[in-house]
């Protein structure tokens, strides 16, 4: 029997409907294009990600590699039809545990997690994880999904809403969770306005290389597609996040400068577009030299005429008299060289695009929607009244959605045809053309004196920025500020430079370049410590920065936590030294981390639009785009408790630059304390307002009631007239100030702090690690929301980990999720949280940020238990098998 | 452009020679080797053929028919000496892929670091094809000829793979390693089956995978084994080391796959016997 031809009926959650589709199709694409049915999510089409995850007779299956003809006939259950009883208690486990950030992994986590809850109502921890060991979570750590898979049976109340005034400090739900637990949020594939053209982009298969187009007219025509190439581009074809430094098109002209870079865009009606080849493509590439290191970046030709040497920037700070490093009693000198790290978030980059009258509206994933409207304007010629982003939910992002990546391409597609387009990025065009952790090349030399205080440290670091300049000089200015650590540096000269060559572009990645020199900074404490016989704690411990102390920038700091978060995990430190001891292969490592929040001394401001509409619905404006770390929740505690109302009694707008005023990018861990600092000055200016207007003094409360707005004081009690409604709009930019030659300034008003304790098991005879247990310590200043800070803790540490143990991006190589390595389930250790509570003279509440900080003591911290355990320096990450059993041998011949 | 899914193994026999469709089973090779939304070209798919799924106790021998599942294979009662098949299923990939992908699939795709090759060759297994001209059988050590090569000839299906009885006797043990939990490429693999009479080995059967471009036999190593106690044997490294030839690629490089394969194949030896 042939099944092509006639539509078939396929049974979806119970209900025979018609399908039209070649039963050859995937049954993911079936799903979503065909039935609308679009829960159901796709992370890379090849059975690496789990995002996919149906119920085909109850066995949990793939749909990206299930062929609609295999469906037919048989039960077929998606997360539109979680519904039973046991279902929704799951459901409702995963809203209270915070088992979603961004959700994009949440129905293939549910579907999993339901195949196994209908055999084993009460799973062990164990049968939880090895359930969901095949559906990838890059937010999560995947501890709270495990919590909430386990308890999912209690069937247990959503967490209370807590009443005004009580806000910051609840573990309330997110606000946004719903719709990421029940399948129905929008992701940048998730939207498309009805005929809308497909686009696909035609990348360059060479790492450097000259091109010409042949006769792509023809080409087109015989195929009924358009093509669009750089000459159609009608504004200036050069976009970057830093304008002065901007230097790369949104379409090649001419040369592309790395494999994967967008050349020519093909777009046509859905039917022709899924029968494309782009074999065949006229066009004609003559490769030229190219250079991938950066030692062969430094030698090579500049990739850019004005930058010699490939030098894009370095960054530099200094203090002190650094060759005070002489008289040291004890020294260290050691190098460090991380690999590409890929963000692999589960969302491919996807969305698309449309005219509102003469307004070009885009509706994407991305962290940065006022820098995309910008970029995006400018690319294509339009003042950026007549570009409107609308950012859709963000299936992770952890930097790279930062760059603009399909935005100006689909923009100008539809400005050039008139039509509605939408474009999805296949998890290849993901990995090869978005940006990447900058591999680092460091070295450094630290020396303390004969009591173990800091004399001093120099460092210096080349780093891999790829072929643009992207945040390349962000992690060049950062690393310097870092690289010390959260300790007293008196003495101190550290160098960073970003060096171009034709790898893939280096943007940012949770941490800008920190991360990788704290690796650097941390595992040689470690041997200062050990030369300086001291406890690598107490080490740490005798040099934490304290209150008043000058980081090497001249910057007194206040509300400093990181001695809090060591002492902490003072007690833990211990048992684990015994925990140690109890077997061969068992290590134990520590290591800090500071971080800036917000742009290095560059204005980040964030704006709050917040009001009382006319039929008194309180309205808050939020801008800052909520990739799954939590923006939308605790911008609004924070303004909730500013205000005086209840969490409940918001509406939240936004973001969408056509409604909502800039909260600037989620990035550099500012959106907590700057937005929520906005946030917190909007709450207080319409609580002032409405106190105002309605004479009452401060301790008034302002209660919102069906429609009405009552202010009351004890006995006391008015209505507030609304007129056309109430609004105030404040601003917030953190206090900085420049760097100065030297590095000397303010480059952040607000650092926040941390450090991690690993236990670990090496396998001596096979170098595999196994990381135990990690106990986070981390001053969060004030915790906005504890569930949602936690997850990122969590989230954080899983990062960290597959830095340290078995990310490495190569370029050509590893161009998919199954050569390019990620945590599972089933690689992450226990984890327990400590948040210390140090308030920020300046942070909203005393909060500070903690996004990017969470990962950066993780991997130190591993390599210091990996060499605690077997003496091994690993030098090159990741400390896959191999190199840790290559480091145990170097070792053992030292 | 056709896709058929016969329920009967002649009517796949006549499509098979009346054209040169894509034979597709559990699809878990097939569609990630496809950056399109759709299989193109003509498609066979077996998993309508009853026949062709499920483990059969047939004179003489147990018969897996090549459409079976790995989570059929874990959840079928099998002597003790499928364990390291068994264990083998469990650690494809995942879930969801186990609940897809089939041994024939493994077998006829053919990579080096196919999970299911070293348990089915300490067991003699022989791979059994049909077309419409008639069948034939062939060793699994003999059908697999290289990376991503068989002896499949056009029209051919494999219809199942075959375990003699006299293979089935002891015990086995599987272990796998890899640089993460789940969803992972073996860097090396290693089957081990033994019988033995109180404590002595009286014959050991051993595979490794991943470290050559076919996993292999160690008939070397097998016949030093014999006689040793199970519990302190000597594995004699060299003839480990002579037997393969493994390569430097992104997951690890050669000189630890070949360290790595001996102390897993004591491990693996050790764990037949608990
Ligand atoms: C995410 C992921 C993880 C994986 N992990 C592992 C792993 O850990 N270990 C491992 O070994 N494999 C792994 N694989 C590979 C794959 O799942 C297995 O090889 C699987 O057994 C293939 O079976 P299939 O039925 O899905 O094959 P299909 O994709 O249907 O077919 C594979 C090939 O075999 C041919 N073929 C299939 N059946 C027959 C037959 N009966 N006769 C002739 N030709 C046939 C097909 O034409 C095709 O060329 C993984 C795959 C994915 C997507
Ligand atoms: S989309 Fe199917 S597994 Fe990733
Ligand atoms: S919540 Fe799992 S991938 Fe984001």
């Amino acid at each position: 029997m042939s099944l092509d031809a006639a539509p078939s009926i396929i049974t979806v959650n119970g209900t025979a409907l018609e399908i039209r589709a070649n039963p050859g199709r995937r049954l993911s694409d079936a799903l979503r294009e065909e039935l609308g049915l679009r829960g159901t999510k796709v992370g890379c089409d090849a059975g690496d990600c789990g995002a996919c995850t149906v119920l085909l007779d109850g066995a949990p299956v793939c749909a990206c590699l299930t062929p609609v003809g295999q469906a037919l006939g048989r039960s077929l259950q998606t997360v539109e039809g979680l519904g039973a009883a046991a279902e929704l208690s799951l459901k409702r486990a995963f809203a209270r545990f915070g088992a979603a950030q961004c959700g994009i992994c949440t129905p293939g986590m549910l579907m999993s997690a339901v195949a196994l809850l209908r055999h084993v109502a009460k799973p062990t921890r164990a049968q939880a994880e090895d359930a969901i060991g095949g559906v990838l979570c890059r937010c999560t750590g995947y501890t709270k999904i495990i919590d909430a898979i386990c308890d999912a049976w209690r069937d247990a109340e959503p967490v209370a809403m807590p009443p005004a005034g009580q806000s910051i400090g609840a573990a309330i739900e997110r606000l946004d969770g719903v719709a990421k637990i029940d399948g129905t949020e929008v992701f940048g594939a998730d939207y498309w306005p009805q005929d809308a053209l497909r686009v696909v982009v035609l990348r360059s298969p060479h790492w450097h290389a000259d091109f010409e187009f042949g006769d792509v007219a023809a080409w087109a025509e015989a195929r009924a597609v358009q093509v669009f190439t750089a000459k159609d581009i009608p504004g200036k074809n050069c976009f970057g996040v830093i304008p002065p430094l901007a230097d790369q098109p949104a379409l090649a002209e001419a040369v592309a400068r790395f494999r994967g870079e967008a050349v020519a865009l093909v777009a046509g009606d859905a039917a022709v577009m899924r029968d494309l080849d782009l074999e065949g493509f006229p066009v004609v590439w003559t490769p030229r030299a190219h250079a991938l290191s950066v030692d062969e970046g430094k030698a090579a030709a500049p990739i850019h005429a004005a930058r010699p040497g490939n030098l894009l920037i370095t960054g530099r700070v200094t203090c002190g008299d650094v060759a005070a490093l002489d008289g040291a009693a004890h020294h260290v000198t050691g190098g460090v060289e991380t690999a590409y790290v890929e963000h692999a978030y589960i969302e491919p980059e996807a969305g698309a695009a449309w005219m509102d009258g003469d307004v070009l509206v885009i509706q994407a994933c991305t962290q940065a929607p006022v820098m995309d409207r910008d970029d995006t304007a400018v690319v294509l010629g339009l003042p950026s009244a007549r570009v409107r982003i609308v950012p859709s939910a963000a299936g992770g992002g952890f930097g790279s959605k930062l760059d603009v990546s399909l935005q100006p391409l689909i923009g100008l597609v539809t400005l050039l045809t008139g039509r509605p387009c939408r474009m999805v990025y296949s998890r290849r065009d993901s990995m090869v053309s978005t940006t990447k952790r900058h591999p680092g090349q460091m070295t450094a030399t630290i020396g303390c004196d004969a009591a173990g205080k800091l004399v001093g440290m120099r460092f210096d670091g080349d780093f891999n920025t790829g072929a643009y300049a992207s945040w390349g000089p962000t992690v060049a200015n950062r690393v310097p500020v870092h690289a010390s650590g959260p300790y007293l540096m008196p003495n101190y000269l550290a160098e960073a430079r970003a060096i171009h060559t034709n790898g893939p572009v280096s943007g940012a990645f949770r941490g800008f370049g920190v991360p990788q020199a704290a690796i650097c900074q941390e595992t040689l404490f470690d041997e200062l410590a050990q030369k300086a016989g001291l406890d690598r704690l107490e080490f740490r411990l005798h040099n934490a920065l304290r209150d008043g102390d000058v980081t090497p920038t001249g910057q007194a700091l206040h509300g400093v936590g990181i001695a809090d978060c060591l002492e902490a995990l003072r007690p833990h430190w211990a048992d684990a030294q015994e925990w140690a001891a109890q077997a061969d292969g068992r290590g134990i490592g520590i290591a800090s981390c500071w971080y800036g929040c917000g742009n290095t001394s560059l204005p980040n401001p964030s704006t709050i639009r917040l009001g009382i509409t006319g039929a008194g619905q309180l309205v808050l404006h939020q801008g800052a785009t909520d990739i799954g770390q939590g923006a939308n929740t605790v911008v609004t505690q924070i303004c909730a408790d500013a205000l005086g109302a209840r969490v409940s009694d918001f509406e939240l707008i936004g973001p969408d630059t056509g409604l909502t005023p800039d909260c600037g990018k989620t990035s550099a861990s500012r959106q907590t304390y700057v937005t929520g600092k906005a946030a917190e000055l909007a709450g207080l200016a319409l609580r002032a307002e409405v106190l105002r207007r309605t004479n009452m003094g401060e301790d008034a409360a302002i209660c919102f009631e069906d429609g009405a707005v009552v202010i009351r004081r004890g006995a006391q009690s008015e209505r507030l007239d609304l007129g056309d409604g109430i609004w105030v709009e404040e601003t917030y930019d953190p206090p900085t100030t420049a760097l100065d030659e030297n590095g000397q300034g303010t480059p952040y008003a607000v650092y926040g702090y941390g450090a991690q304790l690993v236990k670990l098991e090496v396998d001596l005879a096979l170098g595999k690690v196994r990381v135990d247990h990690i106990v986070a310590a981390h001053d969060v200043g004030r915790a906005i929301n504890p569930v949602l800070a936690t997850g990122q803790i969590e989230g954080g540490i899983a990062q960290g980990l597959g830095l340290a143990l078995m990310e490495e991006y190569v370029p050509g190589r590893t161009e998919n999720l199954h050569d390019y390595l990620i945590p599972t389930s089933g690689d992450m250790p226990r984890i327990d949280s400590i948040l210390i509570e140090k308030p920020d003279p300046v942070g909203p509440f005393g909060a500070k940020g903690l996004g990017e900080h969470v990962l950066i003591p993780t991997a130190p911290a591993i390599l210091n238990a990996i060499r605690h355990a077997t003496g091994a320096r690993v030098t090159r990450l990741p400390a896959l098998p191999h190199r840790v059993l290559a480091a145990m041998k170097a070792a053992r011949h030292d | 452009m056709s896709y058929h899914r016969p329920d009967a193994l002649t009517d796949a026999l006549a499509l098979l020679a009346a054209g040169s469709p894509t034979i597709l089973a559990g699809g878990t090779d097939l569609y990630p080797a496809t950056s399109a939304q759709e299989l193109r070209g003509d498609i066979l798919d077996i998993t309508g053929i009853a026949a062709l799924r499920g483990i059969t106790d047939a004179a003489g021998e147990i018969r897996i028919g090549a459409a079976t599942r790995w989570s059929d294979l874990v959840a079928a009662d099998l002597p003790d000496a499928f364990d390291a098949l068994k264990l083998s299923a469990r650690e494809v990939g995942s879930v969801q892929i186990q609940n897809a992908g089939t041994l024939g699939g493994n077998i006829c795709n053919a990579s080096p670091a196919a999970d299911g090759v070293p348990p089915l060759l300490i067991l003699d297994a022989a791979v059994e094809l049909v077309s419409a001209a008639g069948h034939r059988r062939l060793p699994l050590a003999e059908f697999i000829t290289g990376n991503r090569a068989t002896r499949l000839k056009p029209g051919e299906i494999v219809s199942a793979v075959l375990v003699p009885k006299a293979a089935t006797a002891g015990r086995s043990h599987f272990l796998k390693l890899g640089a993460r939990k789940y969803l992972v490429i073996s860097i090396a693999m290693v089957a081990a089956r033994l019988e033995e009479d109180a404590g002595v080995i009286r014959s050991a059967a051993l595979s490794i995978g991943s470290c050559s471009a076919v996993a292999v036999r160690l008939p070397a190593v097998e016949r030093a084994l014999i006689g040793q106690s199970v519990a302190d044997f000597d594995i004699p490294a060299d003839l480990v080391g002579q037997a393969l030839s493994p390569i430097d690629d992104i997951r690890a490089d050669a000189h630890y796959r070949a360290e790595a394969a001996v102390e897993l194949l004591t491990r693996t030896i050790k764990g037949v016997v608990p």
